[in-house]
């Protein structure tokens, strides 16, 4: 964990004006209220395409204080472009401490993961959202999803779901896997893998969901449930793994396939790099790890 | 005696200051079929369009007696009440197959879609019931998986009077069901809706100008012309001795073989 600094000069407390920050605030509110539902916000324009984060980037701006440590992950590396670009971002205009350990941050934003630590209560974990209405490829017309939404009226998402059945002999939908909130609203969770949807019911910790392009915020207060949507003789399944992550030998994380070599080499690591360390650290070895111990010091 | 299924008086629909029909009055009960019959332009599709709760009348109202026995005027339901009734208790044939399927959808989801709406959530099930159906609408059953961009004509009408009655409903909407149609094909969708209807007590009302439709399916008539009923009573009837001079003529306008 890093210590606060001094935000740079001339900026906002991160970045955006207080305004702005109240209206994503109200709207937070109004999400947290009515848990799945899809609130619209006046999105701003930030210093950065859409796509790369930007309803996230809003969000975790408007709910930022001083006090805050801040975690990035994208697809649960803390060290990639993106993640490493908004953790500079916030650390430059808000001048918060920041961290990779799941453990020490209050606010983690994320890009498709949820932690493999189990989050705690007081932890508040923000998704970037590139497509937040669930209903969008089977009802194009936002004015009919709306009304479906408004009227629970979801067999359209059951048909899809039929539908895979049907072709595939089984769900194949294996990331942003529609979910049902409180037995109310369908939901779609962000693209995270459905490995990790069982991890959203009953968290303790708020989810809150920025959208920047589509304009929409929607929320998960501490312990909901979210249910993921399923048949009763096709029940939802977790994804397995057939390997233990590569390196630490965890079996019970979602890994990423990593090409080693042109042969058709391929190792399988744990996409959360936090966790994977920290086991490394705990002297959990896996197949591929090298006969000297992990000595990397971390940041 | 109870309540008629649906009752319509006085049901007018204004377009600004075009019409659209004017003072229709029916009442009609479960197992009987009422064909509807006119011109193109006489305000066919719009006392559809009222009878089915999709357009706001201008004066009149339509008295629905509901499952529970409770008799509601269509125009007061709410949106979510309405989108019910069109999920459970009524079916609406289109002409045209396309706007009444879901032509991305394999048959058996376009048949299952409906057992989902209402809350079937079991797989085995729905696929069951789907095959059923294909049955009953002489689809061959190893074709559950296609989709009706696959299919002919005639199989796209059969399968979208599938996908309508899976959910046992009281009341069928039918807008030109064998318009399009080759005679061959018209025949035995003709047959073959003659049966379900028999089968299931349906109540359905039938738009159609094709009076040869009219008088193998539906055991009373209405003819329509410039907004107004002209003249209604059995088919038979009306068809063999009509009186007023436009139906006259509608009837002698049929091709005699």
């Amino acid at each position: 964990m890093t210590a606060p600094i001094k935000p740079a000069e001339g900026y906002a407390f991160a970045y955006l004006d207080e305004q702005t920050k109240r209206m994503i605030r109200r709207a937070l509110f109004k999400a947290v209220a009515i848990p799945g539902h899809q609130v619209p916000f006046a999105a701003r324009d930030m210093p950065m395409p859409y796509g790369w984060g930007t309803g996230g980037i809003q969000v975790t701006a408007a709910i930022l204080g001083p006090a805050d440590v801040l975690k990035v992950i994208d697809q649960g590396a803390d060290d990639t472009t993106n993640a490493v670009s908004i953790r500079a971002f916030f650390q430059k205009t808000a001048g918060v401490a920041v961290t990779t350990r799941t453990g020490e941050a209050t606010v983690v934003q994320t890009r498709h993961r949820i932690p493999e630590e189990p989050l705690k209560a007081g932890q508040t974990l923000v998704y970037q959202v590139p497509i937040p209405e669930p209903l969008r490829f089977l009802e194009p017309r936002e004015t009919e999803t709306r009304v479906m939404h408004a009227l629970a009226d979801y067999g359209l998402m059951h048909v899809k779901l039929y539908e895979d059945i049907a072709t595939h002999g089984h769900i194949a939908k294996t990331y942003a896997y529609p979910v049902k909130v409180e037995g109310r609203y369908v939901m779609d969770p962000s693209p995270i893998p459905k490995f990790d949807n069982p991890k959203m019911h009953m968290n303790p910790a708020l989810q809150l969901f920025g959208a920047g392009r589509e304009k929409r915020i929607y929320a998960l207060p501490p312990f909901t449930q979210v249910e993921s949507l399923d048949f009763e003789d096709h029940p939802f399944e977790r994804t397995k793994f057939e390997a233990p992550c590569a390196l630490c030998g965890a079996t019970d994380a979602y890994l990423d396939e990593v090409v080693i070599d042109d042969e058709g080499g391929r190792m399988f690591v744990c996409s959360d790099t936090d966790h994977c360390e920290t086991r490394r650290e705990q002297g959990h070895r896996g197949a591929l790890l090298g006969e000297t111990p992990n000595q990397e010091a971390r940041p | 005696m109870t309540a008629p299924l649906l009752e319509a008086t006085g049901l007018t629909k204004w377009y600004g200051d075009r019409l659209g029909c004017r003072d229709v009055a029916f009442d009609i009960r479960e197992g009987e079929v009422l064909a509807i019959v006119g011109e193109s332009g006489s305000g066919k599709s719009t006392l559809l369009s009222l009878l089915s709760g999709q357009l706001v009348p201008s004066a009149g109202s339509v008295a629905y007696r509901m499952r529970d026995g409770s008799i509601r005027d269509l125009v007061s339901l709410g949106e979510a009440e309405r989108r019910f009734l069109f999920r459970t208790d009524w079916g609406f044939v289109h002409q045209d197959a396309a706007k009444g399927l879901r032509m991305g959808v394999s048959a058996g989801g376009n048949v299952g879609e409906r057992l989902m709406a209402v809350g079937a959530r079991h797989y085995g099930d729905i696929r069951s019931r789907a095959e059923d159906w294909l049955e009953r609408v002489e689809i061959d059953t190893a074709r559950i998986d296609e989709k009706p961009t696959a299919y002919s004509g005639g199989m796209r009408q059969r399968l979208q009077i599938a996908r309508n009655l899976v959910t046992a409903p009281r009341l069928v909407f039918m807008d030109e069901p064998t318009g399009g149609l080759d005679v061959s094909v018209q025949a035995r969708l003709l047959d073959l809706l003659r049966r379900l209807v028999a089968d299931m007590g349906l109540a359905v009302i039938v738009v159609t100008h094709d009076l040869a439709v009219a008088r193998l399916l539906s055991d009373r008539i209405m003819v329509m012309r410039q907004g107004r009923v002209i003249e209604a009573g059995l088919t038979d009837r009306v068809l063999d001795d009509p009186r007023e001079a436009y139906t006259q003529l509608l009837v002698s306008s049929i091709l005699q073989p």
